[in-house]
């Protein structure tokens, strides 16, 4: 008996909401730019939510011994902050941009597994809605977000707020695993004709590479996420020192994972900026050998410097000096990377559309991050630094000025193509100002923070000099950073109303996702050329001066 | 405008305050990497906005030269990083043997400080001393300091004395404390540890050796007990209200150490880990009402009437 399956197609590229079964549609969909679309909308209407809670907080620390949050309050509203910005923000951020993108930047018309991305799709969003359920269950989880054991136990924390996150986070974990295999079977075997994996646009390369990252460093997060939920449920002892379990270990599992996670956060940003670079400086990618694979070196490094994050632990000094090692080799190629973009710029003719703007707020700011990194693997300074707000500063420079930026500037670069419609200049430009000046006075001054003694995590903190007024600087620039969000999501609705009509390639780029019409039909392409080189679109265009005639 | 400067002078002075070789030792390594950092970082910086104003659009229109890339360049940076995280390395290593300097196997720690939720307790075994949250050392000597926990993680964070050192259940770490010159140091947990993290604060006390001695000869003391009746009512409160089920006062039946030790309250300058002012008033604040004074800690309410508060806070404040 043969089964016939009936694989629901959506009718129309885009269906209204308020059309006839346009909301099933939506629901139904396994179009991947569909399930794009949704991871977007998802990961605003978070960045929203964990934005209020980050305002919370700011409030909070305006000024020393402030009562606005209670303990308690406060401690479930920092892990919420940690947890929605990570897991429900930039992660779908960057899924989303590539779901969207990587089929259309090979050529292909779907997904390898259409029905698996929708599947992806629905348990990362219903992970999310499991984890803010936890609010009306007695408590949101309140140990951070990476709920170091045996705070974690339910011996300090009886209420099921920790359980929900464990379980939400598995359930999203299963959809990013899901996405990752889905990235990498469509990568190898949907590319166009022509277009080998030498050829294809760097965000291909960055969200292939950051694939196999995801497919080795999740696991062990589920892992370890299961062995707290049977601490915690079935009374184990894996991380029970009472009772001869072993606190240390949860570390090591947990960062082995979230090191890796930190790449994986940044790397689909890199390719953005990898794409962005070039065509607003009208010149291709600087050492595209190189930039894609130092990635390669990126992503097996990672595995090799979780440590990093415990050299307070109290390890040994030969174990830390081995992971100082790898945590500072890994600077390289990252550096490498940075240098590339740079020189993409140089001798260019740069066009300082908003994309633009982001992508070199994010060459400045990454920077900043990734040295104070560098300063981490620095095993003293870390011995000094380390859960203070300096590390704070880095952790916002990094997720906030790489992998927030890098997704900014995709949002201008794409959006024309999403949906046909260009962002409004204007907008996008105080969006970009506002979100330099806020992000810059908000968090730079996180650094003296630490330096002069405030650890982070606190729900409050003395009268010791600077940090009243470091942090009153702080909390007033995070309206400013509140409004740039207010301006871009203003954009946002006013664009898809009244934007501009956007034409198929309105930034004059050269990769295939700009060959078909925007927004792309329910097929993505009617025909493909050949490709014989990286840039198709500038062959294409440029018959007498092809790219696979250069060398 | 001198005076701006002056303070912009003593903001950055700030960051670098070495109160102790190791400190001193970190902050040396700290200032080289800030400024090998600050160049990569105006490095980059400059090139983008340098990159930015010379190949603006509008002063070149047209396609520029479609270039691919050079290795020369290429090999260029990463060497120049592998050299730069090469030297940092090699300090980092030199800097770690300095501040974790080995010590004999089996040889008794001067201090042993026994992190909880959330307070510190603190013992110098050769003296049979026990006190909590504050630490006396003497100047000029170099104190190996055993850390533990007694539930979960938490860690010691004294920035101008040195490093921190984590405070692991079912793992002890040592570390070196010391410190140049007389004075008070504070810090405080730096990991968190749930409900009142951010009253877990340290107080470092540094004293020349004799008045380091005096004051180890003072904790060594029986306090007297009280004279007058209120004290006394508050001694009697304290046997019989349970208290010593957790806390210690020496001479007494009292001997748990599941709080913090109690035999020389009044001597110390904080109550609740730094949280208040050690005065009568705050003691009966804390007494009356414990949730709401330090929501979370273990401290439980006893539902004490005013006069009970009263009594049991002159004791304690009794307890020179």
């Amino acid at each position: 008996m043969s089964l016939k399956l009936n694989i629901p197609e959506s009718a129309e590229a885009l269906p209204s909401l308020r059309s006839p079964n346009g909301f099933l549609q939506w629901i139904s969909t396994v179009d991947h730019k569909m399930i794009g679309i949704m991871y977007l909308w998802t990961a605003l209407l978070f960045l929203m939510t964990g934005f209020v809670e980050a305002l919370l907080m700011r409030i909070q620390l305006m000024r020393p011994e402030n009562a606005f949050l209670s303990p308690e309050v406060y401690n479930q509203i920092f892990t919420m902050h940690g947890t929605t910005m990570i897991f429900l923000v930039l992660t779908p951020v960057l899924v989303g941009f590539a779901t969207y993108f990587l089929p259309l930047m090979i050529g292909a018309n779907e997904m390898a597994f259409p029905r698996l991305n929708a599947f992806s799709y629905w348990m990362f969003l219903m992970g999310g809605l499991l984890l803010y359920f936890s609010f009306f269950t007695g408590g949101a989880p309140n140990v951070g977000w990476f709920s170091y054991a045996p705070l974690s136990e339910n011996f300090y924390s009886f209420e099921p707020g920790v359980n929900y996150w464990a379980i939400s986070l598995l359930i999203m974990g299963v959809g990013t695993i899901g996405a990752a295999i889905n990235f990498v079977v469509t990568t190898i075997t949907m590319r166009a004709p022509g277009l080998s994996l030498t050829r294809v646009p760097l965000f291909v390369w960055m969200v292939f590479v950051n694939a196999f990252l995801i497919l080795a460093a999740f696991p062990v997060l589920n892992a370890a996420l299961v062995m707290i939920l049977i601490d915690r449920v079935l009374n184990a002892d894996f991380f029970n020192v009472a009772a001869g379990g072993n606190a240390i270990i949860w570390q090591h599992l947990f960062w082995t994972f979230g090191h890796p996670e930190v790449y994986i956060l940044v790397l689909p940003a890199f390719g953005i900026i990898s794409e962005v670079i070039p065509v607003f400086s009208r010149k291709p990618i600087f050492g595209y050998e190189f930039v894609a694979a130092s990635s390669v070196a990126i992503t097996l490094l990672s595995f090799g410097v979780w440590a990093h994050h415990m050299f307070a632990v109290g390890l040994g000094t030969t174990f830390d000096a081995v992971f100082a090692a790898t945590s500072m080799l890994i600077a390289v190629p990252t550096g490498v990377k940075i240098f590339n973009w740079t020189a993409t710029m140089w001798g260019g003719s740069i066009q300082f559309k908003t994309s633009m703007l982001f992508a070199m707020a994010f060459l400045i700011d990454f920077t900043i991050g990734g040295l104070s990194g560098v300063g981490f693997a620095i095993v003293p300074i870390d011995w000094r630094l380390t859960d203070t707000y300096f590390v704070v500063a880095h952790i916002h420079y990094v997720f906030l000025g790489g992998s927030l930026t890098g997704g900014f500037a995709g949002l201008y670069y794409w959006f024309p193509k999403i949906t046909g419609k260009r962002l409004s200049e204007r907008l996008g430009r105080w969006h970009f100002w506002l979100f330099v000046i806020g992000f810059t006075g908000t968090f730079f001054v996180f650094h003296f923070l630490g330096l002069f003694g405030m650890a982070r995590r606190v729900f409050t903190y003395p009268n010791l000099p600077y940090l009243g007024s470091l942090n009153l600087v702080s909390t007033l620039s995070s309206l400013v950073l509140g409004a740039s969000f207010l301006v871009m999501i203003f954009n946002i609705f006013y664009s898809l109303r009244k934007g501009e009509t956007a034409h198929d390639n309105p930034w004059d780029a050269w990769t295939l996702e700009w060959l078909t019409s925007s927004p792309p039909p329910v097929r993505n392409f009617q025909f493909l050329p050949l490709v014989r080189s990286r840039r198709p679109l500038w062959d294409l265009n440029h018959p007498e001066d092809p790219d696979w005639k250069r060398k | 405008m001198d005076k701006i400067l002056d303070s912009i002078g003593k903001f950055f002075a700030g960051i670098f305050v070495s109160d102790s070789a190791e400190a001193g030792d970190i902050n040396s390594l700290f200032g080289k990497f800030l400024i090998a950092a600050g160049i990569v970082a105006v490095m980059i910086a400059g090139l983008v906005i340098i990159a930015a104003i010379r190949f603006r659009a509008k002063r070149r229109p047209g396609m520029p030269s479609q270039y691919h890339g050079s290795n020369v360049l290429e090999i260029v940076w990463t060497g120049a990083a592998l050299i730069t995280v090469s030297y940092f390395f090699v300090l980092t290593i030199q800097t770690m043997r300095l501040i974790n300097q080995p010590f004999q196997k089996g040889r008794r720690p001067d201090i042993t400080i026994t992190a909880h939720q959330w307070w510190w307790d603190m013992r110098y075994p050769e003296y049979h001393v026990i006190t909590a949250n504050e630490l006396h050392i003497p100047v000029g000597a170099k104190l190996l300091t055993q850390i533990r926990s007694a539930d979960v993680i938490h860690d010691w964070w004294v920035p101008s004395l040195g490093r921190k050192v984590d405070a692991v259940p079912g793992h002890i770490n040592y570390t070196w404390i010391d410190a140049y010159k007389p004075g008070l140091y504070k810090g405080t947990c730096s990991e968190y540890c749930g409900m009142q993290h951010a009253w877990m604060r340290i107080r470092v006390i540094a004293e020349t050796p004799e008045d380091f001695a005096a004051w180890i000869h003072h904790q060594q003391q029986i306090p007297s007990p009280p004279t007058d009746s209120l004290g006394l009512a508050g001694a009697r409160l304290f046997q019989d209200n349970t208290c010593g089920n957790c806390h210690a006062i020496a001479g007494t039946q009292a001997t748990a150490h599941i709080g913090p030790d109690l035999t020389h309250l009044a001597s110390r300058q904080t109550i609740l880990s730094g949280m208040l002012p050690n005065t009568l008033d705050n003691l009966k604040l804390w007494l009356t009402d414990p949730q709401k004074v330090k929501k979370g800690s273990h401290m439980p309410d006893f539902r004490l009437s005013e006069d009970k508060v009263n009594a049991l806070a002159n004791y304690l404040e009794g307890l020179k």
